[in-house]
């Protein structure tokens, strides 16, 4: 349980996807205009993370690590090379089908996330989440613990970046750095000021 | 026709930057660059994938059906990342340590999609192959502009090759320590956008605020 917890601490701070890792920076860049939106996208972020990281968890450890075929007779296939494609597979059509349910059970959640959703598939933050868990080996309920926390860190992060940025919006800048330049700052500002996190040890 | 290609070729470089005007593939234009060489094999990377992913789906624009496009341009786009990430390990394993995920994230790089979407669906494949190496060595001249001020500032050295002795080693040079962490490529970035803006100042976007300047009375 504690490894657990000191997982989530660490994949919230001091290893955020957004600033640490520059994972999701397109979307991240793109849609931190307003707080309102970009809280949206963090939340569907999450959730999309929670259930895609350990369903790819499962998909490597049943279908395509070696010896992973074992319960239907093929004992000695290594089907890891077909990794890439399975997750992002596995991904598109979570989000498809998340959208469906969405529509169908919970409109109002719908209505405010449906613009969002389409655009996670292509969300490297949520295919570096998978593929994190798969270079680190993380077992089932670490990787359900890895995705909402990770996810939620994005979100912590987009949803800050959005408030200063709503700000910025009045200050004088020079010509040249307004809009993007003075974003990819901000960005950096606040992934050193992550950093100050890295010590935090539990 | 030949002139139109080579300005194909040409405008993604700096006119028409995927990364600092349209946007596009930033998440592993930030997490490769603290070496150059690391950088390079990315770029070639990017480049190829980018090209060839371009030219087979305008291959088969006409026969894909409009609703499963995206699925369809994952599966090719995710092939072929598949046979880069291969190639790597097999020729070039130290490097693709280094890379660990971002190889695979190529798959998402919003480069390759977006050329996908926006001109290979719509072109034939020659054109759609050269318009993708275009927005691939677009994509790498960042890179590689990053990567340069990066290794050299950061650890003194380029491509591994030490051009400053640094004083660990009993040179001059104190290396700063900022630039081989990962803030210091937003930095980087940022600036690299102002020089071209400043350079092209027609890509400047709007103000949404102005300041304006009372007269007093």
């Amino acid at each position: 349980m504690e490894g657990l917890l000191s997982l989530a601490v660490k994949a919230i701070f001091v290893e955020n996807l957004a600033l640490s890792f520059f994972l999701g920076m397109c979307t991240f860049i793109a849609v931190s205009k307003k707080i309102s939106t970009a809280i949206g996208l963090g939340i569907s972020v999450m959730i999309v993370q929670a259930i895609t990281v350990p369903a790819n968890n499962l998909i490597l450890n049943y279908l395509l690590a070696p010896g992973a075929l074992a319960w239907a007779g093929f004992p000695d296939v290594d089907l890891t090379f077909l990794g890439l494609i399975s997750y992002i597979g596995v991904i598109a059509a979570l989000v498809q089908i998340l959208e469906m349910v969405l529509d169908k059970y919970f409109p109002p959640l719908y209505n405010a996330l449906g613009v969002f959703l389409p655009l996670i598939t292509v969300n490297c933050a949520i295919l570096g989440g998978s593929l994190f868990m798969v270079e680190r080996g993380y077992d089932f309920s670490e990787s359900v613990t890895y995705g909402l926390s990770s996810g939620f860190g994005w979100a912590l992060a987009i949803t800050a970046m959005a408030g200063v940025r709503e700000k910025l919006k009045y200050s004088d800048i020079p010509d040249g750095l307004q809009g993007l330049g003075i974003t990819f700052i901000t960005a950096g500002l606040m992934a050193m000021a992550f950093m100050s996190f890295s010590g935090v040890k539990l | 026709m030949a002139q139109k290609r080579r300005e194909m070729l040409i405008d993604p470089l700096v006119d028409n930057n995927p990364i600092t005007l349209q946007v596009l593939g930033l998440c592993s234009a930030l997490a490769v660059t603290s070496s150059l060489q690391v950088a390079f094999v990315m770029t070639v990377a990017v480049t190829l994938v980018t090209g060839f992913s371009s030219m087979f789906i305008s291959m088969i624009r006409n026969q894909i059906p409009g609703s499963i496009r995206i699925i369809v341009q994952m599966v090719i786009i995710a092939s072929l990342v598949i046979l880069v990430d291969q190639m790597l390990k097999a020729y070039a394993f130290e490097i693709s340590k280094t890379l660990s995920v971002f190889v695979g994230l190529i798959i998402t790089n919003c480069i390759v999609m977006g050329r996908a979407e926006a001109f290979a669906m719509k072109n034939p494949p020659i054109d759609s192959f050269i318009d993708g190496i275009g927005n691939g060595l677009g994509y790498g001249l960042i890179l590689m502009l990053v990567g340069f001020v990066r290794e050299l500032f950061g650890s003194g050295s380029l491509f591994g090759v030490t051009i400053l002795e640094t004083v660990n080693n009993g040179g001059w040079y104190v290396p700063n320590g900022l630039l081989l962490l990962p803030p210091s490529a937003f930095f980087i970035i940022g600036l690299i956008i102002w020089a071209f803006r400043a350079w092209k100042p027609e890509q400047v976007e709007e103000r949404e605020y102005k300041i304006q300047v009372v007269e007093a009375h």
